[in-house]
């Protein structure tokens, strides 16, 4: 397992070394420049800008910029954001409670919504309800998470003015916060927890014509307890696995959400830094999505491990 | 699609045998594999209610604007933000512009990307997996960790990042409307193309060990014609319908993309780029908002409703 767990590490590895390059090499290609916002302001002659470029070693062949770049990553040196002239790490922190506090919350709703329906409308194959939770999570995996977004605010913000449809981190009385993160964090459950019923239910579906079931039930034991103590225990693994693969896509997928609410979180400050060519937040957040991206597939293997003691790690 | 199903029907057929044997009953009709699934198709009614949807859509946004002469982008601030009316039927903007007319222009671009990328992934992917299916070894082992890779890729972050950096030249190059259509279409095909290629390579995997391959090289077909005449047809049922659901997720994007900014330009109204509009006068025309995002909503879901048939449907251990 130990040795498992270490050779996928090393694994990972060069994989992220690829994305890190494939990443730096879009911003080092891409035909802007890296100090626009320089080259707009008419006080700065030509030869500042020439020093300032010189300076940020931006005259420099792209090989040794990203030798540079990846040796100060190592080194917990992050850079220093163009836009707002403070360390990247820090900027990232300061958003990452946020994002924690709005996307855990959605997270974990959907999961409580999912598990449950998905077991029922499995147990319970062609019912009525089965058939409402089947249509319904359909529907809500087909929504683009921004038309649930703009729905919702029409019709809680605008007609009935119960919420506020601006997202306020100054805000810090009890009521306000939850008021303020209902939508957006609705908004997340309501897809996410879509596509993980469908997964559920399936999952499922594939272990309640089992042997395994048939001999429970031929043992005599009660309906509840064959679904809860065999079926669903068998049925939660791959739906944990997903659990754990699917949580970096819910990182990147929530950038839409917090643009339609204007949730500062990590994937507005993508937003706005891509907007204002901000090269180093840039490839931060991007990496760091990445890495989450890599992490969390190693997570889904172990876990899967871990819960199945039918895969040996070979 | 039609095209493999002439060439399959004339090996399939099994008819002639009854009508050589002498039995006076006679099937109603050839069995053919295509056949078959467009009869499971439609029995399928939500799939067959989702096809006749996106066809109207497709048809009304192609054909709408040859009825309906209302130009997209004549200012009219005398009636700027008007509810739905007969003359308008589904309001108008900001700046007085009809929303109806924008919304058919709008479909055309939204579902031309759509189709295009695709087109572009399925070519990629097709590609991929057949060469590291068919090839095995080596090639197999580099071409699947290149798509290892590109699935480990954060994709939304790298389509905003690249759509930003690269929209200005190829805008320049190739015109406001065509450079940023090639671009989102490159771009969302560029980062789609893996599953695809997996599943083409699963298939190449076990299809190119059948007798019928081993007698197609033992008569001296070369690799190119075994990859395309002989193993992809029968590999094509899942990729038909990861083709067909694809076709939604990319409307979706570049929904997404417009819909951040970072899409079209503000002349060219896709239904992203009108929701984005739209989103500052939520409180004074929502209908601003709500029609296009409803396009969007109801191509997406007859989309994903014709790629759930078309699985039932292609689904060989299905009997009738």
């Amino acid at each position: 397992m130990t040795t498992y767990i270490v050779r996928r590490l090393l694994t990972a590895i060069p994989t992220l070394i690829l994305i890190s390059m494939v990443i730096f090499g879009i911003l080092a290609l891409a035909p802007g420049d890296p100090l626009g916002q320089f080259a707009a302001n008419p006080d700065v002659p030509p030869e500042v800008r020439q020093n300032i470029l010189h300076q940020m070693g931006l005259d420099e062949p792209i090989p040794i910029r990203y030798v540079k770049w990846a040796t100060s990553w190592i080194a917990g040196n992050w850079g220093y954001s163009f836009a707002s002239r403070t360390p990247v790490a820090g900027l990232l922190l300061q958003r990452l409670p946020t994002d924690l506090w709005v996307i855990g919350l959605a997270y974990l709703a959907a999961i409580l919504i999912a598990v449950p329906v998905g077991v029922i409308s499995a147990v319970k194959q062609y019912s009525l309800l089965d058939q409402i939770a089947t249509t319904s999570a359909f529907i809500g995996y087909s929504l683009p998470t921004f038309f649930t977004g703009i729905v919702l605010i029409i019709v809680f913000s605008v007609r009935l003015r119960w919420l506020p449809f601006i997202y306020n981190v100054q805000v810090h009385d009890p009521v306000g916060m939850v008021k303020q993160a209902v939508m957006p964090i609705a908004v997340l459950a309501l897809f996410n927890s879509a596509a993980l019923t469908r997964f559920v239910r399936s999952s499922m579906l594939d272990n309640v014509g089992q042997d395994y079931v048939r001999t429970a039930r031929a043992k005599g034991l009660e309906q509840r307890r064959v679904i809860v103590r065999h079926v669903l225990r068998n049925g939660l693994i791959p739906v944990v696995t997903l659990l754990a693969l699917g949580l970096p896509a819910v990182f990147t997928g929530a950038v839409v959400t917090e643009q339609i609410f204007r949730v500062p979180g990590i994937g507005s400050l993508l937003i706005s830094s891509i907007q204002n060519s901000d090269t180093p937040v840039v490839m931060a957040v991007t990496f760091t999505y990445a890495i989450l991206v890599v992490l969390f597939n190693l997570v889904a293997d172990v876990i899967y491990g871990v819960l199945d003691p039918r895969i040996r790690y070979g | 699609m039609s095209a493999v199903a002439s060439t399959r029907s004339s090996g399939l057929a099994g008819v002639p045998v009854a009508s050589r044997i002498g039995r006076v009953e006679r099937p109603r009709y050839a069995r053919t594999l295509w056949g078959d699934a467009w009869r499971r198709f439609r029995r399928h009614r939500l799939a067959m209610a989702g096809a006749f949807v996106f066809l109207f859509l497709t048809f009304g946004s192609i054909a709408g604007p040859w009825v309906y002469h209302v130009p997209i982008n004549t200012l009219n601030f005398g009636t700027s933000m008007a509810p739905p009316s007969a003359l308008h039927p589904f309001g108008t903007n900001d700046l007085g512009q009809d929303m109806l007319a924008r919304v058919m222009y709008g479909g055309r671009i939204s579902i031309a990307v759509g189709i295009a990328a695709m087109v572009m992934s399925v070519t990629l992917g097709v590609l991929m997996g057949s060469i590291a299916g068919f090839f095995g070894r080596t090639v197999d082992l580099v071409l699947m960790r290149i798509t290892d890779m590109f699935l480990s890729l954060p994709a939304l972050p790298l389509l905003l990042l690249t759509t930003y950096l690269f929209r200005d030249p190829l805008m320049r190059t190739l015109g406001p409307q065509l450079g940023i259509f090639w671009l989102i279409v490159g771009v969302i095909g560029g980062l789609n193309w893996m599953p695809t290629a997996r599943l083409i390579r699963a298939g190449f995997l076990a299809v190119r060990e059948k007798e019928f391959i081993e007698a197609a090289r033992s008569v001296g077909v070369g690799p190119v014609k075994q990859i395309f005449r002989h193993i992809l047809p029968n590999v094509l049922s899942p990729v038909i319908v990861s083709a067909t659901l694809s076709v939604g997720a990319a409307i979706i994007t570049e929904s997404t993309l417009s819909f951040l900014g970072l899409g079209f330009p503000p002349d060219v109204p896709t239904w992203g780029r009108l929701l984005y509009d739209a989103q500052n006068y939520l409180d004074l025309a929502p209908h601003m908002a709500l029609f296009p995002g409803l396009m969007i909503c109801l191509a997406v879901l007859s989309i994903n409703y014709v790629g759930d048939g078309l699985r039932d449907a292609l689904d060989p251990t299905r009997i009738f």
